[in-house]
């Protein structure tokens, strides 16, 4: 079944905590290459069916009103991804 | 509904029939933790507390509402995020903003309570993880910078309170324009003392609505309203909150 990914992160002027912690991880893994981190979240979305033009509007509003807070947070990335076998 | 005393020997003020008048609603969302505290953290001001549940779209006709703190929905999406769209905030949120009344509802939001009132646009900002990362449970000194709000007149203005901090979402962020304003109209009701114990903004732990109306906070008055269960055993310092909305309903102040 098709699903709409949903990509949102933290707007980039707001401080990610948990990003800081992790890029202060990595060189102790030898992972020396990567001087930030930032932290998102991946939504899917699965859809019974095709994806309408309605449907992924629908998809773009829920991003908006409730998988992001607009105060701290944008949506990055709103797409769809084929069925898979 | 009967009260089982926490410890035995815990006794309530006796009943003052003008205070028990007020009617104070808590709100229960799945995952609340803080209700019960609340609760009886209104019956020992003198009001009557009434249990609302999250999933009913009446207020049953309550004078205010308490959001209490707690991991509502397990802060599953972010911290308040689900909470806010549950029915009975559809008409919290109408109340409060009074657009068909003079006297908009007096709502108070603790912890998760502040989080989902800032989620419901209520209260502008967001709460974001602690700066250091860590769950911080400690007494907390607060200055009372507004003594103004429906949820503060008891206090006096710049007055020094300890109650309990508990959270692991606490940092208050907000734009700097919004930060401007929020200082500029008197908004902050509540700044940290002592150290700022999770990196919010301008060392604010609680704010409120332009009417104030609306005020949220981190710290939890509700546990600092008895003796022999607060900060340092004897600490009651929170019991000004639920005492102040009492002045308001009944316009002592």
């Amino acid at each position: 079944m098709p699903r709409i990914v949903v990509d949102v992160m933290l707007k980039p002027e707001i401080l990610d905590p948990q990003g800081k912690a992790i890029v202060g991880a990595l060189p102790r893994l030898g992972f020396t290459a990567f001087s930030a981190v930032r932290q998102g979240k991946r939504f899917e979305l699965t859809v019974d069916g095709e994806v309408t033009d309605e449907i992924l509007a629908q998809a773009r509003e829920a991003a908006e009103t409730m998988l992001s807070n607009p105060v701290i947070e944008d949506v990055v990335n709103v797409e769809v991804v084929a069925d898979q076998p | 509904m009967t009260e089982t005393p926490l410890i035995g020997g815990a006794t309530l003020a006796p009943v003052d029939a003008r205070l028990a008048g007020a009617r104070i609603g808590v709100v229960t969302f799945p995952g609340t933790l803080d209700d019960r505290d609340a609760i009886r953290a209104v019956r020992v001001s003198g009001a009557t507390a009434v249990e609302l549940w999250h999933a009913d779209s009446g207020l049953g006709g309550v004078d205010a509402v308490i959001i209490p703190g707690g991991f509502s929905y397990g802060d599953y999406l972010r911290a308040g995020a689900i909470s806010r769209f549950a029915p009975l905030m559809s008409t919290i949120i109408k109340a409060a903003t009074g657009a068909a009344s003079s006297n908009p509802l007096p709502v108070l939001g603790i912890c998760n309570g502040f989080q989902i009132l800032t989620e419901a646009h209520l209260l502008p900002g967001s709460m974001i993880k602690n700066d250091h990362l860590k769950f911080l449970c400690r007494d907390q000194v607060l200055r009372v910078e507004n003594n103004t709000t429906a949820w503060t007149n008891a206090y006096s203005a710049g007055q020094d309170i300890t109650v309990p901090l508990k959270n692991q979402d606490g940092q208050y962020i907000a734009d700097e324009k919004t930060l401007d304003a929020l200082e500029a109209e008197g908004r902050v009701a509540f700044r940290y003392v002592g150290g700022n114990p999770n990196g919010s903004r301008r060392d604010i732990a609680g704010i409120s609505n332009a009417a104030g109306n609306v005020v949220g906070l981190m710290p939890h008055p509700e546990h600092a309203v008895e003796a022999g269960y607060g900060p340092g055993h004897t600490g009651t310092d929170g019991l000004g909150f639920f005492t102040s909305v009492l002045n308001t309903l009944l316009g002592g102040n």
